[in-house]
């Protein structure tokens, strides 16, 4: 296999962990909103779906970002097709 | 004062302009306490704030090409962050989102999730290769990748209806504000603020609106928060808000049951009284009050949209680098994270400032008499967004006789709560700052797609710089104006017409785009037959569903973003396929573009 396509298939794999978290915060738990509201489990004393909604999900959006470019440029670097400073 | 190049010292330019915005509020401060009108105030605000925008997109001007339509490429990670973050919050996230969330609860805060989990598909499927494609415009990646007019076109029309939805909205808010602020009436205040963003983006197009959008982002997040820690603080609901409302959450949830919310229903004739567009509070603070599927079609739309908003996109142009536009996604996300979490928290103050009867600014359970008194409820009444009626004839008000605009929420709370009129003034900056820097980018988008794309790649590929250059701001020009033209007719509300653009965006670009990327065998016959079909199809449900359709699935008029890209895909993959694979140059233009080593698929100048 070209070094390319090893490279594209890597990304390809990082891109479906990306999605899988991201479908977890976004659609997955919001199926279960009713459950999250009588759940045991407060944080910071809120109801936990409402939590979700106004910092959970937002925040972890934030982090699997940044992890996911640190991921990606790991990636790029281990192939050799980091970006030089000067292109 | 400054030496060496601009972009070196920008974190001693924006720290000083930092400052020098603190240093303005205080001495409004004085001036109030010196007896200075709140009126005079919330002029000084928005005159100066928009004044400093106009000098800034004074100073960036420029007659060169990339930096018109690329701000040079020289944007470094955060501060494209913070331009984007000023790009995506629109009025529609400052004014409205915590008006939406106050009165709907729950089943509005997919919004907040829609509106960041967006950017994680931006950051993964498509802000990095379209970055490193090089693409002055979202079409000129559509027509390049593609290959022909006819792509280019399509590409160019879905932009167009998506964010002249998107921009009426944005215009419509600048107006009210700058008819509340400075007391003129609204239609008049419309072109007001039509001058008002054309000055920030006429002379230097992407380069003007990057650091105007950065100051601009400066004044609504200090405009945002400050209020929200200032209001919990003197309420004594913690000196932390977002980690501590908890409480009040829960104090929110017994009032509502104890005032019968919900139980007491307010017949028709009485909501005749009640002037258009206000809302009472009908719906649970925190209680989840709306089907798991209805949450996540909103969500799924937005975050979409999100993904699919040309005036999003071409921020990540403008960066050095496939990497800095990467992490550039994740700094705007965490500027926009800073807002959006703060919006349920000022809901959650507002609402209990003015429910509970243990503190000062509660009004329900009052005398009707006595809250028609105050002066609060007086101006907001007079400006259409206020108003109490003694339905049941009991002389209190009850819960369901309290209405109020979306809007006031985040422009009246500052008041209501008791904090001083400078606040307010500062609020009104804020918001003016939303609105102003999205309908830049909005603007900005539609005339770059008409001047780039139309008039240059298709109509006058011979066209020398300068007359490129002239034809973009003639367009601005006449865009902005037509925007404002549809503004002043208020068709629809702020939140609803941005909601529409976003499902039209969905609707016509996700699946082009994300398919542009990720799949090499899609070809223009495929990818016109689903833009065009996609926008078609979204289109044709919704204007079913105004006229009275009842639709299916439960797909609303706010979600049918989602009829249109399930269209949009179908047809994309069916014509795809039966018609001829791209050919090897457009192939291996893909392979170039999955990797960011190497130059650009398009030059700096094209």
């Amino acid at each position: 296999m070209s070094k390319q396509a090893q490279h594209w298939e890597k990304t390809r794999g990082l891109l479906f962990i990306t999605l899988a978290i991201w479908f977890v915060f976004s659609i997955g738990i919001f199926l279960f909103g009713a459950e999250m509201q009588s759940s045991s489990i407060r944080p910071f004393g809120y109801p936990l779906s409402y939590y979700m909604t106004c910092q959970g999900s937002l925040g972890i959006f934030v982090i699997l970002i940044f992890w996911f470019a640190g991921r990606q440029e790991k990636i790029d670097e281990e192939f050799g097709f980091s970006e030089r400073e000067d292109d | 004062m400054f030496k060496g190049k601009f972009i070196d010292n920008l974190p001693k330019i924006y720290g000083t302009y930092t400052g020098g915005f603190i240093v303005f509020i205080i001495l409004m401060a004085i001036g109030e306490q010196a007896g200075m009108s709140a009126k005079a105030i919330g002029i000084c605000f928005v005159l100066f704030t928009v004044l400093i925008y106009a000098l800034i997109g004074y100073l960036s001007r420029t007659i060169q090409v990339d930096a018109y339509y690329l701000a040079g490429r020289q944007v470094p990670t955060v501060f494209n962050g913070m331009a984007t973050a000023a790009d995506w919050m629109s009025g529609a996230s400052f004014v409205a989102m915590a008006g939406g969330i106050y009165f709907k609860g729950y089943g509005y805060m997919a919004l907040l999730v829609g509106w960041t989990g967006g950017y994680v598909l931006v950051a993964s499927l498509l802000a990095p290769y379209l970055r490193k494609f090089g693409c002055y415009t979202v079409p000129d990646f559509i027509g390049t990748r593609y290959g022909g007019n006819l792509a280019r076109l399509s590409a160019v029309i879905v932009l167009t209806v998506a964010s002249f939805t998107y921009v009426t909205a944005q215009i419509n808010a600048t107006g009210t504000i700058a008819s509340v602020a400075l007391d003129i009436p609204f239609n008049i205040a419309v072109y007001v603020g039509l001058a008002s963003i054309l000055m920030c983006s006429m002379l230097g197009g992407m380069r003007a609106v990057t650091w105007t959008q950065v100051a601009q982002y400066i004044v609504l997040i200090i405009a945002y928060l400050l209020p929200v820690f200032w209001i919990s603080n003197k309420m004594g609901a913690g000196v932390f808000p977002h980690l501590m409302l908890a409480d009040e959450v829960a104090r929110i949830a017994e009032l509502e049951s104890q005032f019968g919310l919900g139980s007491i229903k307010n017949s028709a004739a009485d909501l005749k009284q009640v002037p258009k567009g206000l809302s009472g509070i009908t719906k649970a603070h925190a209680e989840v009050n709306t089907t798991p599927w209805k949450f996540i079609s909103l969500a799924v739309c937005m975050m979409a949209g999100t993904a699919s908003l040309p005036h999003v996109m071409m921020r990540y142009f403008t960066t050095p680098s496939v990497k800095a536009a990467r992490r550039s996604v994740g700094w705007s996300l965490f500027f926009i994270f800073l807002l959006y979490s703060s919006a349920p928290m000022l809901a959650t103050l507002s609402k209990l400032s003015l429910m509970d009867p243990n503190l000062a600014t509660g009004i329900i359970g009052k005398s009707i008499t006595e809250v028609q008194a105050i002066d609060w409820y007086q101006n907001w009444n007079q400006a259409n967004l206020m108003f109490v009626s003694d339905f049941n004839g009991n002389g209190t008000l009850e819960l369901n006789e309290f209405f109020m605009g979306g809007k006031a929420v985040v422009l009246a709370t500052p008041e209501i709560a008791g904090l001083p009129y400078v606040i307010s003034g500062l609020v009104a900056a804020g918001g003016m700052a939303a609105a102003m820097s999205t309908a830049d980018g909005l603007v900005l988008a539609i005339s770059n797609a008409l001047s780039h794309d139309i008039y240059y790649k298709m109509i006058n590929p011979k066209a020398e710089t300068a007359k490129r250059l002239l034809v973009a701001r003639v367009l601005l020009v006449l865009i902005g104006f037509a925007g404002a033209t549809i503004a002043a007719m208020e068709i629809q509300g702020i939140l609803g017409s941005v909601i529409w653009a976003f499902d039209f965006a969905m609707s016509g670009l996700f699946f082009p785009l994300v398919l542009g990327v990720w799949w090499k065998r899609a070809n223009a016959q495929g990818a016109v037959a689903g833009m065009l079909g996609g926008l078609a199809a979204g289109t044709a449900y919704l204007v079913a569903v105004r006229s009275g359709y009842p639709g299916f699935l439960d797909i609303t008029q706010l979600t049918f973003g989602i009829v249109g890209s399930v269209v949009s895909l179908v047809l994309m993959v069916v014509v795809s396929l039966m018609t001829k694979a791209p050919d090897a140059a457009t192939q291996k233009m893909v392979d170039d573009v999955r990797v960011p080593s190497g130059k650009a698929i398009l030059g700096r100048q094209h």
